[in-house]
Formats: C-alpha cells, sequence, structure tokens
C-alpha cells in the first residue's frame, strides 16, 4: 500500500466470556483474534464473513465501543488503546459509526433536531443557532428536507432513517466512517440511493471507511480492498479485483461461490458448500477452516498457517498458497 | 403443458385500515406446474407474502379479506370460500409452507423429532411408533446429519440452517403437491443459503413438487426459478421464464431492480437507484402504480392503470409502453 494509512491495526485481539455461573467456569469466545490491517488516507476497507465471525466486533473495537483485550490501533498517528475521557470523545469526533438497523439506532422519542443537535453539543462544537445550522447542511447533505428536522424517525422510511443515521455521524465532520451493515436492512431499490449517498459523501469529503457486509456484491461496488474472515480471524486480505476474481483462500472461493448472481446462467451452478460454520466457542485446531476445506492438505489439521503477504499486497492465510507451501 | 397444481387467478386480498378496505394484492394471476418453481419477486409491500398466505387460507379475519371473484384452485379444487376444517385438510396435506425465521415457527419446549411426528400423526393418522419412524424418514431425506440421534434435541439445539431443514423436513412429511417457502433463506448465511436451496431443488425433481418460492433477492431468483412473477405494490407487474427475464426485462420496474444491484461477478460502474419509496397501499392513484417512480412514464401511466398482457406464448407484461397502441 503506497498511501499512507489514517488507520492501522495490529495484532488486535478479543475475548469475550459466555455462560457460566456459581459453580462453573465461563466458556471463552475468541471473537476477533490477531487481526492485522491498515486503511489508507480515502480507501475504502470492507470487512466480509458470516454471522459470527467477529467482523462487526472488530468494527466496534477501533472505536473502543467495545473494549479490545490485545493489540494496537493507530488512527492518523494516536494510540487509540491509550486515549482516556476528553481525548477519547475527540477521537470519536473523528472517528463515526454508522449502524445496520435504522429501525434500532436512532432514539424514536427525539425528533431528528434533538438527535443531530446532541452531537454537536456534547463536543462542544456548536451553540444556540450555529447547531441549527449545522442540522440544516446536515439534512441537505444527505439529501433530506428541512422540514425533516421537528419529525419523529417513525415519520420516516427506512432509506430515510438511514439517511438520517448518516447525517448522525456526518454532522461532527468525521475523517473516518465505521459503517456495521448500513444498506442490509433496506429494499433493493433503496439500497442502492443510499450506496450512492455513501460513494458522494466519501467523494466530497475525502472520508476513509471501513464497511461491513455479508454481501460481497455491495463490498465489490462500495469498497477497495476487501478483508475475509473466518471465525475470529482475517484469512485474507486483497484488493477488490483479486478478491472477487482471483480468490485464493478456499473459505473466500466457497463465499463468492455461493453469492448468488442475478443471472440465470448462474442456474444450479450452485456449489456444494459441506458443512455448517463451527461454533466459536470451540474452534477446530489447525486451520479453522479445514474440516470444511476441499483442499486440505494433512497439514491443515495440525497446523495454522499465517496471513502472509504474496504479492501486490495480497495477503492470504492458506498453506496452499503459502511462499513455504511447495510440499 | 401439464395440468398446473396450482392456479390462482384473479386474488385481490383487502385489508381494512382507518375505516375503509385497501387492497393488499390486486388481481393476481400465478399458476405452478408439478417439478416447477416459480419465484415470486418484489420488495417490501409488494403483497408477495400475502399472497401464499391466501393460498394457505391464512388471510387474518377479520381485518383481513379475499374480495369476491377470487379464485384459488389446488389440483383443480377451488379453496376459496371453504370452511376452515376443509382447509386444514389441504394445508400439510397438499399445500404446505415454510417461513423466513423458523425459530419462530417451531416450539421450543417439544424436540425436533416430536414436531416433526405430531405434523405426521396430524395428517396422516400414524400411531406414535410409525410417526417416529416416518420423522426419521424425512429428517433423513433433508440431510439432517445423524437424524436418530439429533432428533431428540431441542429447536435451540440447532443452527438456522437446520432448522430450515427441520421446517422443510415437517412440510414434507405430509406429501404436499405444493410448497410454498416464504424468504425461506434470507436469514441464512450464504454458504448456508446454498444448501437448503439445493435441498429444494432435489425435493422438487424427485418428489414432483410444485414450488411457489418468495424472495426479494434476483440473485436467488436466478440460481433456482424456473419462471418469475415480479410483484410491485400488490400487483404483478411482469411474468417469464427466468432466463428471458434477466435476458430482456420488460417491465421498467424489473429493469430498474436490476441496474440497481451491485453484482458480485462483475463491476457495474455507476449504480442507477429507483427514486422514491415503495408506496403504501393506502395511497395508490388510479394509474400504473409504478408510474411515480418509473423514469418512462407518460401522461396515461398515471390516469389509468394498465392490464397484464400477454407477450409471446410464455411471457406477461403490465406495462403502457409494451402494449400495442389502441
Amino acid at each position: 500500500m503506497s498511501a499512507k494509512p489514517i488507520l492501522s491495526v495490529e495484532g488486535l485481539g478479543k475475548r469475550f466470556e459466555v455462560g457460566g455461573g456459581l459453580l462453573r467456569r465461563p466458556a471463552q469466545v475468541h471473537a476477533v483474534v490477531d487481526a492485522s490491517f491498515e486503511v489508507a488516507e480515502r480507501a475504502c476497507l470492507g470487512l466480509v464473513g458470516e454471522s459470527g465471525c467477529g467482523k462487526s466486533t472488530l468494527a466496534r473495537c477501533l472505536l473502543r465501543l467495545v473494549e479490545p483485550d490485545e493489540g494496537r490501533i493507530v488512527f492518523e498517528g494516536e494510540d487509540v488503546r491509550s486515549l482516556d475521557g476528553p481525548a477519547l470523545r475527540r477521537l470519536r469526533r473523528r472517528m463515526q459509526m454508522v449502524f445496520q438497523d435504522p429501525y434500532a439506532s436512532l432514539n424514536p422519542r427525539r425528533t431528528v433536531r434533538q438527535t443531530l443537535a446532541e452531537p454537536l453539543v456534547v463536543h462542544g462544537l456548536a451553540t444556540g443557532e450555529a447547531v441549527d445550522a449545522r442540522v440544516e447542511a446536515a439534512l441537505a447533505e444527505v439529501g433530506l428536507p428541512p422540514d425533516s428536522a421537528p419529525r419523529f424517525p417513525h415519520e420516516f422510511s427506512g432509506g430515510q432513517r438511514q439517511r438520517i443515521g448518516i447525517a448522525r455521524a456526518l454532522v461532527l465532520e468525521p475523517r473516518f466512517i465505521v459503517a456495521d451493515e448500513p444498506v442490509s436492512a433496506l429494499d433493493v431499490s433503496v439500497q442502492a440511493q443510499v450506496l450512492k449517498l455513501l460513494e458522494a459523501l466519501r467523494e466530497r469529503h475525502g472520508l476513509s471507511m471501513l464497511f461491513v457486509s455479508h454481501d460481497l456484491g455491495v463490498v465489490r461496488h462500495v469498497c477497495d480492498r476487501v478483508a475475509v474472515m473466518y471465525l475470529g480471524r482475517v484469512v485474507e486480505e486483497a484488493p477488490v479485483p483479486d478478491i472477487f476474481d482471483r480468490p485464493l483462500h478456499p473459505y473466500t472461493r466457497m463465499l463468492r461461490a455461493a453469492s448468488p448472481v442475478p443471472d440465470a446462467r448462474a442456474r444450479f451452478s450452485l456449489p456444494r458448500v459441506e458443512g455448517e460454520i463451527p461454533s466459536a466457542m470451540d474452534p477446530p485446531g489447525g486451520c479453522a477452516f479445514h474440516p470444511r476445506c476441499p483442499s486440505a492438505l494433512a497439514r491443515c489439521a495440525k497446523e495454522r498457517p499465517a496471513l502472509a503477504d504474496l504479492r501486490g499486497g495480497h495477503r492470504v492465510a492458506c498453506f496452499l498458497h503459502s511462499p513455504e507451501a511447495a510440499p | 403443458m401439464t395440468e398446473p397444481l396450482l392456479e390462482v387467478r384473479d386474488l385481490t386480498v383487502e385489508f381494512r385500515s382507518g375505516g375503509a378496505w385497501h387492497p393488499a394484492v390486486r388481481n393476481v394471476d400465478l399458476s405452478i406446474a408439478p417439478r416447477e418453481t416459480l419465484a415470486v419477486v418484489g420488495e417490501s409491500g409488494s403483497g408477495k407474502s400475502v399472497t401464499a398466505l391466501a393460498v394457505m387460507g391464512l388471510v387474518p379475519a377479520p381485518a383481513g379479506r379475499i374480495a369476491a371473484g377470487s379464485s384459488i384452485r389446488l389440483s383443480g379444487r377451488e379453496l376459496v370460500g371453504l370452511g376452515e376444517r376443509e382447509l386444514d385438510r389441504v394445508r400439510g396435506d397438499r399445500v404446505a409452507m415454510i417461513f423466513q425465521e423458523p425459530m419462530t415457527a417451531l416450539n421450543p419446549t417439544m424436540t425436533v423429532g416430536e414436531q416433526v411426528a405430531e405434523s405426521v400423526r396430524a395428517h396422516r393418522g400414524l400411531g406414535a411408533q410409525a410417526a417416529r419412524r416416518e420423522a426419521l424418514r424425512v429428517l433423513d431425506l433433508v440431510k439432517v446429519p445423524s437424524a436418530a440421534r439429533r432428533m431428540d434435541d431441542y429447536p435451540h439445539q440447532f443452527s438456522g440452517g437446520m432448522r430450515q431443514r427441520v421446517m422443510i423436513a415437517m412440510a414434507l412429511a405430509c406429501h404436499p403437491a405444493v410448497l410454498l417457502a416464504d424468504e425461506p433463506t434470507t436469514a441464512l448465511d450464504v454458504t448456508i443459503q446454498a444448501q437448503v436451496l439445493s435441498l429444494v431443488e432435489d425435493l422438487k425433481r424427485e418428489h414432483g413438487l410444485g414450488v411457489l418460492f418468495i424472495t426479494h433477492n434476483l440473485g436467488v431468483v436466478a440460481l433456482i426459478a424456473d419462471r418469475v412473477a415480479v410483484m410491485y405494490a400488490g400487483e404483478v407487474v411482469e411474468t417469464a421464464p427466468a432466463a428471458e427475464l434477466f435476458e430482456t426485462p420488460r417491465h421498467p420496474y424489473t429493469e430498474a431492480l436490476l441496474a440497481s444491484m451491485p453484482r458480485v461477478d462483475r463491476d457495474v460502474g455507476a449504480l442507477e437507484p429507483i427514486q422514491g419509496n415503495v408506496p403504501s397501499i393506502r395511497e395508490i392513484g388510479p394509474g400504473c402504480a409504478f408510474a411515480p417512480r418509473c423514469a418512462h412514464a407518460q401522461a396515461r401511466c398515471r390516469e389509468s392503470r394498465p392490464r397484464l398482457e400477454p407477450e409471446g406464448a410464455a411471457r406477461s407484461v403490465r406495462c403502457w409502453l409494451r402494449t400495442a397502441s389502441p
């Protein structure tokens, strides 16, 4: 990556404790293990994987909405994990989040104006009439009419609510947006409106972005690079054309092949997908994907392949493709 | 052409809202032949689920009703107007339904095997032992791994994909002729979705089922459909064999949907969103329901409603622009 990274993450890990009781030790789930990646200035990194792979936890760790257990996060030269109080608040002004469910992430008792004004007041960025001006500007930017301000979330459609969610993030003029499945709850025709809006805003404000999604089609359209996660680990990371047209990791290939395409020639080219996603509480040893992998070697059950840099910024954790892989 | 298993003619379903009846589904015609999958595709509010509920006789009264003149024939037998007891015999026996979220459709306090066996006993009058054997047989059929052991587990011990297999097993246990599937894979991950879709396809071929598959995902349509009906705001706006629909969409809404979809297989360049939103059933005007969002709408589109007109032998489209001049 030639451009200077705005965000770099190294060895990030997060464990959760699950279950347990008076006499029983809780089990540990390794939601994110040893995640390392960079996001270049003005770039968009996609984070994909199936449910439970840790992509949302990883996204939340970046803003410390979830407190990571280990690793380093450097944002614009600042060590994010060492920040506290006012410094952390200042970080969050520059790094904002857009959530999946525009129904659940807006307070139903607050008007749009209150929702958009609060971050400005909390961060001490505006008072009095200046607040109104900035709220109005944010609404205009996401394509909502000015008379939206005194209305409540329930008066808006799903697509419009997501625009409110985006306006709430933008009102602080952040440099970086973490978007967690921002269009997954929307109808197809509305989804395209919101994707176009995000595209335009990125362009206009020079935003960088981490875009979490389970929909590979959306990721191909929005992102420059993609990281694929499986059971808490990044298993492949590469520029968009490489991931989609020349995927290396057998899991990426399986995901790609299973993603439906609106083309009748694709009919019954359904891949024979083996097995289910194992529980993150008890991941398989070696390469976590080996029980489902059509090309697993004996070695894959015993050792875990490291994420190795091949060429042109294509990283993959798989013995079939490791530089030292030749048997 | 084979005799259709299911034939829906001029189906209109209305719901009461604010003291007046509003149609959620209007004049819908559909038919399904044996070994055929008809995909009904549409966005939320298109009426696709209500159509399936009507076929099952599950339109909730008194808030909803099937309008006079509607006809739903299953293997030649009229279902509209049947009493609850007769409907009960049709449901499950001849037509079965699976839903998007299997967890809410399964009873959490009964083992999976008991639930499948219960439906067999209720509909086929088998004894407890025979019903259990039959439950095991269908659980094997839908490829629940080590079914003999797992049938004594509870639904919460199953993954989402496995729960959907259990739902499908329950549906199949009574040998229905028609399977209605309402977004059965929407809550599943894509690799699991692929497994469930292959299963439905295999069952259709092996058992001669007719499948009505409801989805909002045009990619899923491409994988499983023989024919497609596109619904918008309660109406069928286009029907076509699947291959032709993707090759040459004829209704502006179908065209616009395809142009607004990002694709995983190639770079699409700029997306072209459809402006505006799907109208609510209370605000549909006298003209074409899609006219307010249509890039090609003309004066006549806003004034009068086009009919679903046949185009060649296998297609039909509801659009003034595609209808020969009067």
